[in-house]
């Protein structure tokens, strides 16, 4: 209980003026997390996960409550690269190689060259895909585009990983395979992650905390602290415990329905 | 390569056919009437024999033209004045300054305009009204008052060249530099890039295919808009002037030459921007 606060909300509100009148994204959510904590955001669409970890990532603002990163305010933490973004799409440039496309953040933001290579090689290695740097994009399946962006947002060292439903568009058989590799690398490199996801499986055998989300306005109907051990084999999601807890956020979710 | 040369050598056939056909049509009164005031009656043969020969035919056959290009390109001293080389020359300086200062002014423009929403809104329906007024029109008054300031020769026709070929650069670029989409616009601010950097590493390599096509329009444009700038300037050099003085003259043959030098010249310069743009695409691809 005394690891240093990483992200801490209190009572934001985020709000769009759409065509159709302002739509309530976020709606008084307070929420604390943990150095090294593993966090999921789960929720039917418009409930304001993506908005949330955009507002942290200084990708959106919010019109009232505090928000901190690192202590700072997003954009100041931003401007001192406190996070990775990994978006839903890999996003990696067609033209670049994989080396070139990891190496992008580090162009921006002006590191030596020869620290650029070393760091290429490094996170390469962390997400397994070595002896890749000068394929193109096109010649690597959907989950190996989606690790090197993985890569790319790890490659300037940042604590916090934000990711957006990162494998979203995968099918089930990587999704699983990206998922334990994700832990691997979690164990390894102790960054705190927050994770925006629809699958309950996935949230649940991901995380160490669950935030429960639901929409009209968008806000917090639960948050679970999971008590499943570090160590998580697949097999883990038929065990009593893993269950359990993926009932009590499947009813979260129904009582955030019910409230309309 | 071999199964798209059919299919033009086929159309090109037929086309050779039908403008043969046309030029027996067309220029048979002509032949008919001579016939009579000789009091002869004309074989089909002889019927064909003339209309495919006459010195100034409606519609001269495809050889006519042919062997007149031959002649006024490669058998004239290339500073004679009838020589399509000499004139072909004074249009493609024209076109290519104009094309040059369209394409630069076509960029900037389309970086102004992608970059500030005032000029997006104050300046995009200009450019659009630019190109409704028709150039035959305009240009006439664009060479009047630039050589009312002393500026005569290249640099009108450059001008009304660069008129006609900034739009479509403009227009492709806002377009090239807008085609990222939001996620990698986020996707650069989460590295707190600048927009400098975000033109420069993700807007511009993402236009170079719309560039391309730009310059390809841009550049037909060009030769266009020197041809044009030389019809009512009195011009007496050009391709432009060329076909205008054949009109005075009934030179129907030597207007079709100037028409297919010009054709000829787009051509190569459009295949020479595409042969440019197969080898940026490989090298981004490879050697980035």
């Amino acid at each position: 209980m005394n690891d240093p606060k990483i992200i801490m909300a209190q009572d934001v509100n985020l709000v769009f003026e759409t065509g159709d009148g302002p739509v309530v994204a976020l709606k008084d959510v307070s929420l604390d997390i943990k150095k090294g904590e593993f966090v999921s955001f789960i929720g039917p669409s418009g409930c304001g996960k993506t908005t949330l970890l955009r507002a942290i990532a200084a990708l959106e603002k919010p019109n009232s409550g505090a928000l901190t990163v690192n202590g700072m305010s997003p954009e100041e933490a931003r401007q001192q690269r406190a996070y990775g973004y990994v978006f839903q799409a890999a996003g990696l440039y067609p033209w670049r190689s994989i080396a070139k496309n990891v190496r992008l953040p580090l162009e921006v933001m002006g590191f030596e060259k020869s620290e650029m290579a070393v760091r290429v090689k490094k996170v390469l290695d962390l997400v397994d895909l070595s002896g890749f740097e000068n394929k193109y994009p096109w010649q690597l399946s959907g989950g190996m585009q989606q690790r090197v962006s993985i890569a790319r947002a790890l490659c300037f060292d940042a604590n916090i990983l934000l990711m957006d439903e990162p494998f979203g568009a995968l099918d089930e058989i990587v999704r699983d395979y990206l998922n334990e590799q994700l832990l691997k690398l979690w164990h390894s490199t102790n960054k705190t992650i927050c994770f925006v996801t629809h699958s309950i499986p996935e949230a649940v055998y991901l995380s160490t905390k669950i935030v429960v989300m639901s929409p009209r306005p968008g806000r917090i109907i639960d948050i679970i602290e999971s008590d499943l051990p570090n160590e998580r084999p697949l097999e883990i999601r038929d065990t009593k415990k893993f269950i359990n807890i993926a009932q009590r956020v499947r009813e979260g979710l129904k009582a955030g329905h019910s409230y309309e | 390569m071999n199964k798209t040369i059919f299919p033009i050598a086929v159309i090109s056939v037929c086309i050779l056919i039908v403008w043969y056909v046309f030029s027996i049509i067309l220029n048979s009164s002509w032949a008919f009437d001579k016939a009579e005031r000789n009091k002869v009656q004309l074989t089909f043969i002889e019927l064909v024999d003339d209309t495919w020969s006459q010195k100034k035919p409606k519609l001269p056959a495809p050889h006519q033209v042919g062997q007149e290009m031959w002649k006024t390109i490669f058998y004239k001293k290339v500073t004679s004045k009838r020589s399509l080389v000499y004139h072909g020359w004074i249009t493609l300086s024209a076109t290519l300054s104009g094309f040059l200062l369209g394409t630069i002014l076509g960029i900037c423009l389309a970086l102004a305009i992608v970059h500030d929403k005032a000029t997006d809104l104050s300046v995009m329906p200009w450019i659009i009204t630019s190109q409704t007024i028709p150039i035959l029109a305009l240009a006439p008054m664009i060479i009047v008052v630039l050589s009312s300031i002393g500026f005569t020769g290249l640099m009108p026709k450059a001008v009304i060249s660069m008129y006609l070929s900034f739009f479509p650069i403009v227009v492709g670029m806002v377009k090239g530099l807008r085609s990222p989409d939001l996620l990698e616009i986020d996707q650069m601010k989460t590295w707190s890039a600048s927009r400098l950097q975000i033109l420069l590493k993700l807007r511009f390599p993402k236009s170079i295919p719309y560039l391309f096509t730009s310059l390809k329009l841009g550049m037909a444009a060009s030769l266009v808009g020197a041809i044009v700038g030389e019809l009512p300037s009195g011009a007496i050099a050009g391709l432009g002037a060329r076909m205008l003085s054949g009109s005075y003259y009934g030179q129907t043959i030597q207007i079709w030459s100037a028409l297919f030098t010009a054709a000829i010249l787009a051509a190569s310069l459009v295949g020479l921007i595409g042969a440019i743009q197969t080898l940026v695409s490989k090298r981004m691809m490879v050697s980035q």
